[in-house]
């Protein structure tokens, strides 16, 4: 099958390059929908209590928030056809307050929907071949990957279709639906990690041997929260036939071996601590020799199956650069600075990936109106073969766009409020919702956002500044991903006040590292103050080329500490 | 306690022993896991007979009494710890035919994932019983046409009727 | 039982929909300022009794009692920042919520 197959040409509006939903996927899908109706139903009767509902809902992404319901929208490996990013603005529309919010592990989220609606919402969502299925609950997660698949220069190979494999294989697993925790999957395919995958309970990333052939390293007990781990090999070379049999080996493994007396234990990265890797590779060398593996010999097929999906669009032959392009550069500086910052190189010539930043300055990040998400489903349609991805910085792709058509994108999305040229940037933050949304949270973590982002407004000075990731959570979860942000925020709970504990130097690409505790924590006020020393001292010291993370590791953790003690006795108020 | 099969609650005709009781000479009969060495070794080959395992049981401990025992009854703690699940996946590799029970506050929505590892039956307390009636084990039972996995019990694969399609 | 410091009123989301609900003279209320106001540990017992008798009959969840403090106009203010956040809505969204005037059961 190729991506013009009869079946997909005589879908309106399919996209050119993504997994479509056959008989069995759409069967599967709305029983789900069905069920969860009757679910619904079952705990307004009274036939399910709170107690016995709440993994269920959870496992279809249902959660209960500190004003209202919640609904976590899968979107698998992150890519998204514009009817898909239409519907989800109908949604938002029609259930929901004309907004969602997009996350750190390629889901969206509405922040109020009824619970009597939610049947209704998935049904919607389902007519699209969307779902909210496993976005949450102490099941395999929504299997997130590199949104540049597919289109980076730095690929082996598109990882979407492994994660797909994944999605499905993880469905409604019988034997893997009831973990001792939570467990997300990630998936690169590129020599440069964007999907963080060595702070995900299992992290793959596809890999050639010595003879050419495509596999996996497999990379086990990642992760954030409480207690920050990066993740280490469990398989070097697994090869593509034995994957799904090797990742069941270790699922097997952590349902049986997972804690379960302590839930800030019994992630697989604590099991792996605990037991250290070689007798967690042992365990799971074993458990795999042990199965019966012939019920994966068809593996190949499938994935061959599966992979046609994400044939390429069908691209133009075009010159590697654009005339018209270099001349809007040079007319329109505002479009110049964005194709600088948010426009990246593309394996085809002639082509760009352009990341649409969702964090205007002031903005909350991560959140869309629905009239934005339609201007991004037209503008996917106009100029990107109708599909977009969604990062886990909270941002959106245009994956394949001329680059004689960058002008007019820009505008269209400048027209929109949607054309900020901060990727990568000071102001480009990733925040979960935290306290102004959620019920764990400890203190807030937008509006810790909002104020940095202020503070650096000026954008010639963050370009000055250069790649810089600042990460806010609001509570110890780590849903802001703040152990791998160059500056880390983590919002607290101190005598009845919210107090913001900083770190230094987390990065979650392949040369991860968790951040440092930088002293005590500060107060709301006193976070862009601090901020805002550590940039001007980065600015002072750096060498030519290095981003703060390097100039960090280079002059040490101890420097920066000691900056901040002396403004602190300078009586600057920190 | 009820008891679920295919769908329906039925007449239990398995005891459950108590440590300080006697092994009966007749009738069918669960153990504990502590007795079960003594039970295989006085009790005559055509004595039938089960046990009651925690869900931590090393799945090698009873190895040796499997081809003894008509029943095994994993015990469910709590209904969302799944170790239950990959246990009873390791018993019906282990190439157990008898009857596998899930025992424990299993909730009906829960009904085809056991199904898929390899359970049989599943006993539940009569509380429970009585806010989940029969109709909701059985509307559970048939929530799915098929599964995405391969190898699980019950339901049809998906992968397996594609690569059907596939070839004809 | 523990130290009894400051009043307290019972809070909980509404079932259906979710909504942040205070328990009233008679039945939930949206609106925290209408809320039964325990002064005692016996008060406050009771509320919580109440309480797990609509957890029961499935019309509330994640039921909890929070500290207040009583203005001069008598109606109840919550203490911790959190369920100061509840009573309003999101402060990065001041055009949603209680504050808004949003929400009704």
């Amino acid at each position: 099958m190729t991506a013009v197959d009869l079946r997909v040409a005589q879908r309106p509006n399919a996209p050119m390059t993504t997994y479509r939903y056959d008989e069995y996927d759409a069967a599967f899908v709305s029983e789900r929908v069905a069920e969860f109706r009757e679910q619904v139903n079952r705990r307004l009767s009274g036939a399910l209590t709170e107690e016995e509902f709440r993994p269920f809902r959870l496992m279809n992404g249902l959660y209960l928030q500190l004003h209202a319901y919640m609904l976590r929208v899968a979107i698998p490996y992150g890519t998204l056809t514009a009817r898909q990013m239409r519907r989800l603005a109908d949604i938002a529309d029609r259930w929901d307050k004309g907004y969602g919010h997009f996350t750190t592990r390629q889901n969206l989220q509405y922040n109020w929907p009824k619970l009597v609606d939610t049947p209704d919402i998935l049904e919607s969502l389902a007519d699209v071949e969307m779902h909210a299925i496993q976005t949450s609950g102490n099941c395999i997660r929504n299997v997130t990957a590199d949104h540049f698949a597919g289109v980076a220069p730095d690929e082996i190979e598109d990882p979407r279709p492994t994660a797909e494999f994944l999605r499905q294989w993880s469905s409604l697993h019988s034997e893997f639906s009831f973990l001792p925790r939570k467990f997300k999957i990630a998936v690169t395919g590129a020599a440069h990690d964007r999907a963080a995958i060595l702070v995900h309970d299992i992290g793959l990333r596809v890999v050639k041997n010595d003879t050419g052939e495509i596999g996996y390293q497999v990379v086990v007990g990642g992760g954030l929260g409480r207690s920050p781990f990066i993740g280490k090999v469990v398989g070097d070379f697994v090869p593509r036939e034995d994957l799904l049999a090797f990742l069941e080996a270790i699922l097997r493994v952590y349902n049986r071996f997972g804690r379960r007396d302590n839930k800030y234990k019994a992630r697989v990265k604590i099991l792996v601590h605990e037991k250290g890797i070689d007798e967690i590779r042992a365990a799971v060398e074993a458990e795999f020799a042990a199965m019966d593996r012939s019920a994966f010999d068809h593996d190949p097929e499938e994935f061959a199956r599966i992979a046609a999906f994400f044939a390429p669009p069908p691209y133009e032959s075009l010159p590697a650069t654009s005339a018209l392009l270099r001349a809007a550069k040079l007319e329109t500086p505002a479009f110049a600075n964005f194709v600088d910052v948010n426009v990246g190189a593309h394996k085809i010539p002639g082509y760009a990936i352009v990341t649409v930043s969702l964090k205007p300055i002031g903005g909350v990040p991560g959140d869309a109106t629905s009239e934005q998400m339609r201007v991004l489903a037209e503008a996917s349609e106009r100029f990107g073969f109708g599909e977009l991805r969604v990062s886990h910085e909270q941002n959106i792709i245009l994956p394949h766009v001329k680059q004689d058509d960058l002008f007019a994108l820009w505008s269209m999305l400048d027209a929109a409020g949607l054309a900020t040229a901060n990727a990568g940037l000071v102001s480009d933050i990733i925040s979960c919702p935290g306290l102004d949304y959620c019920s764990l949270a400890t203190a807030r973590s937008i509006p810790i956002a909002q104020a940095i982002s202020k503070r650096f407004s000026d954008m010639s000075r963050q370009r000055r500044i250069g790649k810089l990731g600042v990460k806010i959570s609001g509570c110890i979860n780590a849903c802001g991903h703040h152990h791998v942000g160059a500056i880390g925020i983590l919002g607290l709970e101190k005598k009845g006040q919210e107090s913001y504990q900083i770190t230094l130097g987390g990065d979650p690409t392949f040369s991860a590292s968790i951040g440092e505790i930088l002293g005590p924590g500060v107060t709301a006020e006193q976070v862009p103050d601090v901020v805002e020393h550590l940039v001007d001292y980065y600015l002072a010291e750096r060498e030519e080329g290095e981003a703060f993370i390097d100039t960090w590791r280079r002059i040490g953790h101890a420097r920066f500490k000691d900056v901040l003690r002396r403004e602190g006795e300078d009586g600057a108020d920190i | 306690m009820a008891l679920i099969s295919d769908g329906r609650f039925i007449e239990d005709a398995w005891r459950r022993l108590a440590d300080e009781e006697a092994l009966p000479k007749t009738g069918k009969f669960i153990v504990s896991l502590p007795r079960l060495e003594h039970a295989v070794e006085v009790l005559g080959p055509t004595a039938t007979f089960g046990v009651i395992i925690p869900n931590t049981t090393e799945p090698s401990a009873l190895i040796a009494a499997l081809p003894r025992l008509d029943l095994i009854s994993i015990a469910f703690p709590a209904f969302a710890d799944g170790r239950g699940f990959s246990l009873a996946r390791l018993l019906r590799r282990a190439a157990f035919k008898g009857e596998l029970r899930a025992s424990g506050r299993l909730v009906a929505d829960q009904y085809p994932h056991a199904i898929g590892c390899g359970f049989d039956t599943i006993e539940i307390p009569d509380d429970l019983a009585e806010r989940q009636d029969e109709g909701q084990w059985r509307a559970a039972l048939n929530a799915y046409s098929m599964s995405y996995q391969r190898g699980y019990a019950g339901r049809g694969s998906i992968l397996e009727a594609r690569r059907k399609a596939v070839r004809s | 039982m523990p130290v009894f410091k400051h009043p307290q009123i019972l809070i909980a989301s509404n079932l259906t929909d979710g909504e942040v609900v205070f328990l009233g003279p008679s039945g939930w209320e949206r609106d925290h300022r209408r809320a039964r106001v325990a002064r005692k540990a016996d008060e406050a017992a009771a509320l919580e009794a109440l309480g797990k008798g609509d957890i029961s009959a499935n019309r509330v969840v994640d039921v909890y009692l929070a500290d207040v403090e009583i203005g001069s106009d008598g109606a109840p203010t919550p203490l911790h920042y959190r369920e100061k956040m509840r009573v309003k809505g999101p402060s990065v969204r001041l055009d949603l919520g209680k504050q808004a005037g949003e929400g009704a059961l």
